[in-house]
């Protein structure tokens, strides 16, 4: 019996996200340990095609999180990985996912709470449809 | 022949997680030869063991679970580096920030634990060996405002010898000590140690000045920035300027005094101050009769040295720089909408502290005598109020804004210097004097002057027969009170400055809750931003006293220095890189690029993909853009990251 009752893969931006949950960290605020993060220099490398694989290997839940749009490191990347992943989300039921196993969100370096929350929540949230 | 190294940082990782069941389960992970748990891993006995395992066990990989790649990431790869392995065979795990910190429970947070060691393993099995490129240093610092952290930057490096160009949005430099009259905690005249600064800035031999400009579009990354400043016309030729004053004099048109923070009154043509460098007038043509009506030229008539220019245009340059320092300072809370008891502006004789400060200054609008704005009369009873928009979750400002309990010691203080039978009332919540003799400058307000400090706030405050009165509490007598003053000073928060949120966008750096720029680490990183190159310095960075702002351009400064002292900079290797070999030529990846760093390429028998890797940042885009899948990120190639999601399901 695993003693994590879901696993959500995350793919996390380097310079926003990534930095914000070792904010929330450094801050101690508590989470579920659902939650495996995979660092990625952007959003803009996230290939929707990974977070497909990542449901084949059985993930319960899959977030991307990267910087507030506007914000992105390399100015633009989060711009294609918004697009890139709407379209995702919408695909996800034809493939038999339920979408609220999946979310995009954005969180940046200085948004620890922010972070801890959208782990609480989308923690809860997979639990609800799994 | 993997080694992985399992921290326990003391008891911060080995509290919530088994560092020994961590070890146990990587010993037998695919390819891991050694596996060991260390108490410290980044002390220097900790390096020791590392390098000494690389060198009994012939470890080709590493694998360092412990804390953020984003802290100690730098360490361990010249650690490893240092017993001979190439410093990108590393993988750091992050079981610190990411897992013993955030959770309570042993057994999950070392389940988890194990399946980040797990998918650290898999990653390092892909990586390959990597060489940093290098790409030349343009020897030139850019220092974008320039109040006293600006100045101190732009004088440090330039003293260094290297050239600097300090852009600074208004028409002189400066900043807000420049408005201040004495200075705590020793009063200092704000002016007599700032204004030899100004003028050495002007003076020196390696510092391009620009004022009425600002910082319009940035290009490029550490060590070869491509920045746009525009100049905004002045309707004033700067080098035949003399600042004689006579244009100002002669104005017919009226405008707002924001040097004195409104306590007087301007003209559209206009020197803010008498020390301004430049000593240049400049022209607001929003308020200037020749601009609104089409009727006026006084000030061309009478300038005696023809340097009136009505058609001036705005003016970009673009220039070459390798690093960046951003001291554009603060703002002071807007308090008239949230403190609606306060009157929100319509009683002329509520002030903000530095619209005082002007009134306290012999070079401000009064000359130095207090008088107050409604009658012009000198009040007796002044009540300072600290903390409007700063400790006051209710109108969403929690913060502390760090300088006003000392600028209000220092205000009652001068306020008894002025006038001797006034009677200053200070309203705090707690005295914060924390820093070097500030406590005893503070104490002294009440002492040796009289204050009468009351711990409370204030409910509201009206007029009544040519008096304010001001309505609070009394917290620790448990009393209602009421004042009758002449005159109410506000301690408001500080802002970030105007306009900080689309500079800090144009130069891709971060900024907090409160809109001040971000630093790259609380602790270690506190100049750098997450953006290499790019320095802050000052009140930018949050509200701060000018002993603090000034220390943090130095450190700043510092930095300049010595990244503009290499002619060469170590960039990341970690860059996108084309098999050209199967590339079909659509170039999606080159119009991905945020960078321009994908050009055409003659071989193959055609034309293909080609990355200049002196451009490419490693954002990755491309990567995902390619149909055939045959451009890939070095260090976060496909393989290496289904790996990792395979290896955490496992
Ligand atoms: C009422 C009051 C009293 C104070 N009294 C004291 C005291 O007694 N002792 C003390 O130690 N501290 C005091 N302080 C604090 C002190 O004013 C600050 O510590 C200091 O001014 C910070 O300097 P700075 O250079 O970081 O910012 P600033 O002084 O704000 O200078 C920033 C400069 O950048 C320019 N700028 C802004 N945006 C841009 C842009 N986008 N492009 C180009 N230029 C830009 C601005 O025009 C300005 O010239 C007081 C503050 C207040 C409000
Ligand atoms: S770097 Fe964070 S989304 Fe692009």
């Amino acid at each position: 019996m695993p003693k994590t009752e879901v696993k959500i893969i995350g793919f996390l931006c380097n310079w926003c996200s990534y930095a914000g949950a070792d904010m929330a960290g450094t801050a101690r605020m508590k989470q579920p340990a659902s939650l495996r993060a995979v660092r990625l220099p952007c959003t803009g490398r996230v290939n929707p095609l990974l977070v497909l694989k990542a449901f084949r290997e059985g993930a319960d839940g899959v977030l991307v999180s990267g910087c507030h749009p506007g914000d992105c490191h390399y100015n633009e990347g989060n711009y294609y990985a918004r697009r890139r992943l709407e379209v995702l989300e919408r695909m996800l039921p034809a493939l038999g996912i339920d979408p609220a196993r999946f979310r995009y969100t954005w969180v940046s370096a200085s948004e620890g709470a922010k972070w801890a929350d959208v782990v609480n929540e989308f923690t809860q949230q997979v639990k609800q449809v799994i | 022949m993997i080694g992985v190294f399992v921290c326990q940082c003391g008891t911060n990782i080995a509290a919530t997680v088994s560092t020994d069941r961590v070890v146990q389960a990587a010993k037998s992970m695919l390819g891991v030869v050694h596996a060991e748990s260390i108490q410290y891993t980044c002390s220097d006995p900790g390096q020791r063991a590392i390098i000494d395992a690389i060198q009994q066990k012939g470890l080709t990989r590493v694998v360092m679970a412990g804390c953020s790649p984003r802290m100690h990431e730098i360490t361990f790869r010249r650690a490893i580096g240092r017993a001979g392995m190439n410093p990108f065979m590393l993988e750091m795990v992050n079981i610190r920030e990411q897992c013993s910190w955030i959770h309570s429970g042993i057994d999950e947070t070392t389940e988890k634990a194990i399946d980040l060691v797990r998918k650290g393993v898999a990653r390092v099995r892909r990586q390959k060996p990597l060489q940093p490129g290098s790409s030349p240093v343009a020897r030139r610092a850019l220092v974008i405002g320039a109040g006293v952290a600006g100045i101190q930057a732009a004088l440090d490096i330039a003293d260094a010898g290297i050239p600097v160009t300090l852009v600074e949005k208004s028409p002189t430099i400066g900043g807000n000590m420049a408005r201040l009259d004495k200075t705590f905690p020793t009063l200092d005249c704000s002016s007599c140690i700032l204004t030899p600064r100004m003028v050495e800035v002007k003076q020196h031999e390696n510092i391009k000045l620009m004022v009425n400009s600002e910082v319009e579009k940035v290009r490029g990354y550490i060590g070869n920035f491509e920045i746009d400043i525009r100049k905004k016309a002045s309707c004033v030729i700067e080098e035949k300027c003399t600042g004689c004053l006579i244009c100002q004099e002669k104005c017919p048109s009226k405008a707002p005094d924001d040097f004195n923070a409104c306590a007087g009154e301007s003209k559209a043509i206009s020197i803010p101050f008498p020390q301004a460098v430049p000593l240049v007038a400049s022209l607001r043509k929003e308020y200037c009769r020749l601009f609104i009506s089409g009727k006026c030229s006084v000030c061309q008539k009478v300038c005696p040295a023809d340097a009136i220019d009505y058609g001036q245009e705005d003016t970009v340059v673009t220039e070459k720089f390798g690093a960046v320092v951003v001291a554009t300072g603060f703002g002071l809370y807007d308090w008239k909408q949230s403190y609606p008891t306060y009157g929100m502006g319509m009683y002329p004789d509520v002030i903000n502290a530095l619209k005082y400060e002007r009134l306290l200054s012999a070079s401000g609008p009064t000359g130095g005598h207090i008088e107050r704005p409604s009658d012009g009369k000198e009040p007796r009873d002044i009540v300072f109020i600290s903390c409007i928009g700063s400790r006051d979750e209710s109108v969403g400002r929690p913060q502390c804004c760090s300088i006003g309990c000392m600028y209000m010691a220092k205000q009652a203080i001068l306020t008894k210097e002025h006038i001797p039978d006034s009677q200053s009332y200070i309203f705090y919540i707690d005295v914060r004097a924390a820093g070097k003799g500030y406590d005893e400058f503070a104490r002294r307000a009440q002492t040796d002057f009289g204050a009468i400090y009351i711990r409370g706030r204030v409910g509201k405050i009206y007029p009544r027969g040519g008096k304010l009165v001001v309505m609070g509490t009394d917290t620790l007598a448990g009393d209602q009170v009421e004042i009758e003053a002449d005159l109410v000073v506000l301690a408001t928060g500080l802002t970030p400055a105007e306009g900080a949120g689309g500079l800090a966008r144009r130069l891709n750096i971060s900024t907090d809750g409160q809109g001040f720029m971000a630093e790259g680490h609380p602790k270690l990183k506190p100049v750098e931003t997450n953006t290499g190159g790019v320095f802050l310095a000052g009140a930018c960075q949050g509200p701060k006293d000018i002993p603090a702002s000034v220390a943090q351009a130095g450190a700043a400064a510092a930095k300049v220095i010595g990244l503009l002292s290499r002619e060469e900079i170590e960039t990341s290797p970690m860059v996108a890189e084309v098999n050209q070999l199967k590339c079909t030529g659509c170039f999606k990846c080159r119009d991905v690029c945020p960078y321009g760093a994908i050009e055409n390429q003659d071989a193959m028998g055609g034309q293909v993909a080609h990355v200049i890797a002196s451009l490419c940042q490693g954002c990755g885009l491309c990567n995902v853009a390619c149909p055939p899948g045959v451009i890939s990120l070095k260090g976060y190639t496909d393989n290496q990251l289904i790996a990792e999601v395979v290896e955490v399901l496992r």
